[in-house]
């Protein structure tokens, strides 16, 4: 039992902003007060350990919605910038730690300490190819303290693309499920539909409604409105994670704003939203057409984003989208990989800088702010740097204090190259969210948006999950540091260091199928994959600790 | 100043980087024993493996048999480190000021990444002198590394400024990558000098083989040696710059990336 008293509470799913209020905890869940003492093991409100938070502010604990931890092309990445880990920030063993690195990005363990230690409690793995999924899923078991959800990539994967140029939408629904269940995901990410499928033959899908390389019938419009659809009516808890086509080309905002009418009205999240809402023609034309963007969105109420804000400095950009990795190798002429995940996706992977004088640089940065700026409902937008492609996720306080001060936003604008300035609307803005605001982007609008019924409140039942911080700390700016962060009902930070290190759980979908697509499965598998089709899907006793949602 | 003397040449590698002019300079002589350094995975004691003697102070002596003793001034910005005999890898890696001498041999990346300083090493060298750490961008950027014997592998690796000067022979690969500074080679070199460079200069004071990449421009005498052989004259280090002694041969290159950088190579005056 652990009772958090004195601290201003901000729940704004359950409508509590600012109120000072008891939250009591028994059993990793909160419960009303008073109550638990009836569960027969001696946790009641009564008795245990009390943390006095007058002078703190209580946020459930933040969610990210859309993030890179773990897999191959992680991995990969770590791999080819041992420079970064120079720099990095060192964890050294103890007895109840392991030891591990932080920087752009961070070991596995270090991942879970990093999260935690800024508040964060649940994180979502954006990008998981199948081939791939068993080894991520061996990650996210070393991420500790964090709960974890994964999304499967689905739009490039050619038995699927090869059902939906046959007109065969049923058993490609039917594929679709077998393969969420197989990878042991939590939903359904589509990157650059079609463009992939191109990029092995040297393009890319840059027009919605063009067939794809190799294809006649199927379009990325195509992809989209279906598997829009397959994921509704399989009753994912989180509605298709996409990525849109033409990510990061200047005057993409066209195709962003084309891929939303495309969705008509379905549900989808839209994924760093940010890289997607340029103007121009060109590098030296490029400007931001967040506002254009944000009118739009505002409409269309189907929608979710997340804002792949970018902070300045060493990121690392690693997507799914190989062919804009290597748009983005020849542009900077630093080292690129590409990756083939056979008849799946791709993936790219180019280390990179976010410079404050650099046009096109500044001109993504205000991009980021001007989104969660200018569209208008909190529960729709989520704070994100799209870890590590915008920057990692360890500076998000860095963007929250933008968010809440215009003043200081306006300093840092006066920065920027002129040329930029012209290129945005930024300085204009008024806006600063309120405390209750950074707890829906944060926390609450993205546990929504994920369907994690659990997550990103305080209401009874929730996890307990909350992050404690001081309302005037001492070094002037707030959410640097939380005082207290508790997982599950355990305090694992208190003053900024790690105290108790625990285990995470990890979410997964089980949608229906029937057990007979496997058949149909097994011979096109077989054909061209190199592992045999027993092989592909990851088994269930694989995870330590998985919460299935059965998808009803 | 503290004097470190080994008391026996270590069965791993020590690694000490603890062992710098700023870390020692406020500490009495007992806070130097005690500082850590590792022995393999495991953290020993200064006074675990040195005996540590002489007045505190900026001034930092290594004696003994330390060829497998590892970091030492790592990052310093002042002071002197004096090494009498050999001393292990990464010798003043990332040093900002300050200077260090080395009596005997040094070994591999020395001066890696160093910013601002002096390192004078009279025996030979291993690979990777001021070069960049693998998977870094830039190398050394500033400061002066003198060899006076020779140098393996990698020499400058992607430096991007300062100066290395080396008295022997120094193998394969010498500024590969270079985005600029000077490197002097007055023993020659090995195979493919100037691989990937992009700017910066390569003198060699004997014939060297070049790169099918680089393109030969003219023989001369540029001006800025008049002033570089002046600067490395009071360090002992020759370099010739008379016309009536001979010219330069100016190789451009390496057009294989293609870059602005430039190979000089002495052709004494046929007499």
């Amino acid at each position: 039992m652990l009772r958090i008293t004195g601290g201003k509470v901000h729940d704004p799913a359950n409508g509590i902003d600012g109120v000072v209020k008891d939250i009591c905890i028994a059993d990793g869940r909160i419960v009303a007060e008073g109550d638990g003492g009836d569960r027969g093991s001696g946790t009641g409100t009564m008795g245990g350990r009390t943390i006095d938070a007058r002078g703190m502010v209580v946020f459930p604990g933040g969610v990210d919605v859309h993030t890179h931890v773990a897999g191959a092309a992680l991995n990969f990445a770590r791999g080819i910038t041992p420079e970064n880990y120079r720099k990095a920030i060192r964890f050294t063993h103890a007895p109840d730690r392991r030891a591990g690195l932080g920087g752009i990005t961070p070991t596995t363990f270090a991942t879970g300490y990093l999260y935690a230690a800024m508040g964060w409690t649940t994180v979502n793995e954006a990008a998981v190819p199948i081939l791939s999924a068993r080894h991520t899923h061996e990650e996210m078991h070393d991420i500790p303290i964090l709960d974890k959800a994964s999304l499967v990539l689905m739009a490039n994967n050619e038995i699927v693309l090869d059902l939906l140029e046959a007109g065969e939408v049923e058993r490609a629904r039917q594929v679709v499920a077998w393969l969420v269940w197989a990878a042991k995901a939590y939903g359904v990410k589509a990157v650059n539909p079609g463009g992939l499928v191109a990029w092995k033959s040297g393009k890319n899908a840059s027009t919605l409604s063009a067939p794809v390389e190799g294809y006649r019938r199927v379009t990325p419009a195509l992809i989209i409105a279906a598997l829009a659809a397959i994921v509704d009516d399989l009753r994912l808890p989180h509605p298709l994670h996409l990525h849109c086509n033409n990510l990061g080309v200047p005057g993409n905002v066209a195709t962003t704003i084309e891929t939303m009418k495309t969705l008509e009205g379905r549900r989808a999240h839209l994924a760093h939203l940010q890289f997607h809402a340029y103007g121009g023609d060109d590098w030296p034309t490029l400007r931001s057409e967040a506002a254009a963007l944000a009118a739009h969105f505002n409409t269309q109420k189907n929608l979710t984003a997340d804002a792949g804000a970018i902070v300045f400095g060493e990121a690392m950009t690693i997507t799914a989208d190989g062919p804009w990795e290597h748009v983005l190798s020849k542009l900077t002429g630093r080292k690129w990989s590409n990756v083939d995940v056979e008849n799946e996706t791709g993936c790219g992977i180019v280390p990179y800088t976010y410079k404050e004088r650099s046009l096109v640089n500044a001109v993504q940065w205000a991009a980021g702010l001007e989104l969660l700026l200018l569209i208008d409902d909190p529960w729709r937008i989520f704070l994100t740097t799209d870890h590590p492609n915008g920057g990692t996720f360890w500076r998000y306080p860095e963007l929250i204090r933008l968010l809440r001060d215009a003043d200081y936003r306006r300093e840092r604008v006066k920065k920027l190259p002129a040329r930029a300035r012209e290129r945005m609307v930024l300085a204009d803005l008024d806006r600063q969210y309120t405390l209750s605001e950074i707890a829906v982007i944060t926390s609450a609008g993205p546990a929504r948006a994920l369907g994690l019924s659990r997550k990103g409140h305080l209401g009874p039942g929730a996890d307990a999950d909350l992050a404690l911080y001081d309302e005037n700390p001492a070094g002037g700016v707030m959410f640097q540091s939380p005082r207290y962060v508790i997982k599950g009902g355990e305090v694992v930070v208190e003053d900024g260091e790690i105290r108790a290190v625990t285990e995470g759980r990890e979410f997964i979908s089980r949608p229906a199928f029937d057990e007979g697509v496997a058949d149909y499965l097994r011979p096109l598998f077989e054909k061209v994959y190199t592992i045999a089709f027993d092989n592909y899907p990851v088994e269930i006793e694989r995870l330590a600790q998985p919460d299935i949602h059965a998808c009803p | 100043m503290p004097s470190l003397t080994l008391k026996e040449r270590p069965p791993v590698p020590i690694e000490a980087e603890s062992l710098s002019p700023d870390v020692v300079a406020p500490l009495s002589l007992d806070a130097v024993r005690a500082l850590p350094v590792h022995l393999g995975k495991r953290q020993v004691r200064v006074d675990d493996f040195f005996t540590v003697e002489g007045p505190p102070g900026d001034t930092l002596e290594i004696r003994g048999d330390a060829g497998k003793v590892k970091w030492i001034g790592r990052g310093m910005t002042r002071g002197r480190v004096t090494i009498t005999g050999d001393i292990g890898m990464h010798l003043g890696s990332g040093m900002k000021g300050g200077v260090i001498e080395v009596s005997g041999n040094a070994s591999d990346w020395l001066g890696a990444e160093m910013s601002g300083g002096f390192i004078h090493v009279r025996g030979d060298v291993g690979g990777q002198v001021g070069a960049a750490f693998r998977g870094s961008v830039t190398g050394m950027t500033g400061g002066m590394i003198v060899i006076d014997g020779s140098a393996g592998l990698e020499v400058g690796m992607r430096m991007r400024r300062g100066l290395i000067a080396v008295g022997g022979q120094a193998r394969d690969f010498a500024g590969l990558e270079m985005k600029g500074g000077t490197i002097l080679l007055r023993g020659g070199a090995e195979l493919r000098t100037g691989a990937w460079i992009s700017r910066g200069t390569i003198i060699s004071l004997k014939p060297i083989p070049l790169l099918p990449t680089f393109t030969y421009a003219c023989a001369y005498n540029p001006t800025f040696l008049r002033l570089y052989a002046r600067h490395l004259s009071a360090l002992g280090v020759g370099l010739p710059f008379e016309e009536g002694d001979g010219s330069y041969l100016r190789y451009t290159g390496d057009s294989a990336v293609p870059g602005r950088g430039e190979i000089l190579v002495w052709k004494p005056r046929a007499s």
